[in-house]
């Protein structure tokens, strides 16, 4: 309709330095005298830089080859990765049982990936999850199907990251909402013991707990009673990861306008059937981009536990290098290792933003 | 609507659905609310207006206790309201709400918006709470956008889902919360004249609202409230010709 009425009018092109490559060049990189010094300075510190660390990692590199190959080269070794990676990934998993670590953690990947799609997020999913993580712990364990039981210390590398990253944060999550909710209580007993333990969780690095999880809490138990060192591990993990979600879903809660309270009041729905229903719905999807922050955190946080003698995937590699054989290669395996916390990490925070983007237009 | 008529379980007649005594209601030290006295027979329709900050919209919200009020006594349907929130929740279920800015649920479709309350609080099979919402988006007019979300309509059609909503509670009485005051002047009527309809079908409500001719042409009492007190009511007649208060004078002047 708005055509039919208005005259045509010329439509010019935009000037040439404000499109393509000149205006891109122009907007971003010389748009002011001190922005250029900066590009110059960054262009020629980088011509310094670039040159020799592409000589060593790329040019007199070796990928794969014996350790006395690379005493020759100048380069990077990183021949240290394929000869090692089995250790580094599995570590002390027994040899002839790879295939169930590899497995839990295929069933895994493959999962976060289903879940992706928001249009799958159904309470059949949850179940799905809760399946999967039977069917990993399983895996790893052994002890039926003919599979033989490897104990919990000699799980380790990636699969003991994932298991302490992936089960720490479900189990934490459902605590932080109550733990949430709880601060926000009326009842003054519980909002105190909520807001006590959130600030008190919050105030103490993770170190500290997992300290305490592995030295201090088996003074507690009686004599002969012992509780599994991952576990512990993962109790601390998700005491503590809980802390940070109560404040995330709070922020969540506080940000539900009054209007759907006083709705589902109107309608005379209780508490726990307006929270369920209304308002938990709502608030949990506004966070779900934080609460992706604190998976991620709680991925690279996990390298914490090799303080208490876990074997995750920072320490495997460690233990490679110590191996005299491989011992001058620190700076490859690092690489190696940032490299794969990196990816990982990136592929979830990358998801948390197209995420946020979607919830921001959806409805 | 004979069902609807059925539904408003008209007990003994010359019973109020609501009493209020000598009700008074603090914010802090702010005496919003002061020695109000109000009786509502089933199906009178009853329009409040007055100055903004009068009180008018405390009042209503009081009702099904959205707000607490500090002394005297508010009985709905027979129960009164205390800090027991079983009898809240009982009040509630019975008293429909529709606020100014429709307070949808916006993760939920229209249909769900309807049976919500049906299914959560009535326990009602959601087949049945199913046919019943589609009726009722029917009778407002709307039934097409069942399956939409409240952020896809607009305000016109989202207040009159909230509408729907509420009946489908089979509430005894209705408490209108300035409905029109956040929609665009082209909306205020197929809103109104949904309210026209309800009123017609003898249903109890609660009017707060400044749209005059609304007052005018259904309410059975008209009141006016200022600074926080009854002024004055009266049958719209009586109300409009002849206000007797001097506030109410100049109220009306201001505002016809």
């Amino acid at each position: 309709m708005a055509e039919s009425t208005t005259v045509k009018r010329e439509r010019l092109k935009p000037p040439i330095t404000n499109v393509g490559v000149l205006g891109w060049l122009h907007t971003n990189l010389f748009n002011s005298w001190y922005n250029s010094l900066l590009t110059i300075v960054t262009l020629i510190v980088m011509a310094f830089l670039l040159p020799p660390a592409f000589q060593w990692a790329f040019v007199d590199s070796l990928w794969n080859s014996s350790a006395e190959a690379c005493r020759d080269i100048d380069g990077a070794c990183w021949s240290v990765i394929p000869n090692n990676i089995r250790f580094i990934i599995l570590g002390f998993f027994p040899s002839g049982q790879e295939w169930r670590p590899i497995l839990a953690m295929v069933l895994l990947l493959t999962l976060v990936v289903y879940s992706k799609e928001r249009s799958r997020w159904k309470s059949s999913l949850l179940w799905l999850w809760a399946i999967n993580l039977i069917i990993m712990g399983t895996l790893m364990y052994g002890g039926i199907f003919g599979m033989p039981v490897v104990e919990t210390s000699q799980w380790s590398g990636l699969p003991l990251t994932f298991i302490l990253s992936f089960f720490g944060m479900i189990v934490a999550y459902p605590l932080g909402i109550l733990l949430a909710l709880g601060r926000q209580s009326n009842m003054p007993a519980i909002k105190t013991l909520c807001v006590v333990y959130i600030e008190l969780i919050r105030g103490v690095p993770l170190i500290s707990l997992l300290f305490m999880s592995s030295v201090m809490f088996p003074l507690f138990l009686p004599e002969g009673v012992t509780i599994d060192k991952v576990l512990r591990a993962l109790i601390a993990i998700i005491l503590f990861t809980a802390a940070y979600i109560a404040e995330v879903v709070r922020g969540g809660l506080q940000a539900m306008p009054r209007g759907q309270y006083e709705a589902a009041d109107s309608l005379g729905l209780n508490y726990s059937n307006t929270m369920r229903l209304i308002i938990l719905p709502q608030a949990l999807k506004i966070v779900i981009p934080p609460s992706v922050g604190i998976l991620l955190s709680v991925f690279k946080d996990t390298s914490l536990v090799v303080i208490i003698a876990l074997y995750d995937v920072l320490k495997t590699t460690m233990v490679t290098l110590s191996n005299p054989k491989w011992a001058g290669y620190s700076r490859e395996s690092y690489i190696f290792l940032a490299l794969l916390y990196f990816g990982f990490c990136y592929a979830m925070s990358s998801y948390s933003r197209k995420l946020e983007k979607e919830l921001h237009t959806g409805h | 609507m004979k069902d609807l008529q059925m539904n408003n379980k008209t007990q003994k007649s010359n019973q109020p659905i609501i009493e209020i005594h000598d009700m008074h209601k603090w914010y802090g030290d702010f005496h919003v609310l002061s020695n109000i006295n109000l009786q509502v027979q089933p199906q009178e329709k009853i329009v409040i207006c007055g100055p903004s900050g009068s009180g008018k919209s405390t009042l209503i919200r009081c009702i099904n206790r959205l707000e607490e009020h500090q002394r005297g006594q508010i009985i709905v349907n027979g129960i009164e309201l205390s800090n027991d929130i079983k009898n809240i929740e009982k009040v509630r279920a019975e008293v429909g709400m529709v606020f100014q800015h429709f307070n949808l649920f916006p993760h939920l479709s229209i249909i769900d918006n309807l049976t919500l309350g049906p299914i959560w609080v009535r326990k009602t099979p959601k087949k049945e709470a199913e046919e019943m919402a589609m009726m009722y988006l029917e009778k407002v007019q709307i039934a097409e956008q069942a399956k939409k979300f409240p952020g896809q309509l607009s305000g016109g059609q989202q207040q009159r889902v909230a509408i729907a909503r509420s009946l489908c509670m089979n509430p005894q009485v209705m408490l209108f919360d300035e409905p029109t005051s956040a929609l665009d002047p082209e909306m205020i009527k197929e809103v109104l004249d949904v309210m026209i309809d309800l009123a017609g079908e003898g249903m109890t409500m609660l009017v707060v609202t400044h749209e005059m001719g609304f007052a005018k042409s259904v309410a059975d009492r008209v009141m006016f409230m200022d600074d926080g007190e009854i002024v004055e009511q009266n049958s719209p007649d009586v109300f409009f010709d002849n206000p007797q208060h001097e506030r109410t004078k100049l109220f009306l002047s201001q505002i016809l």
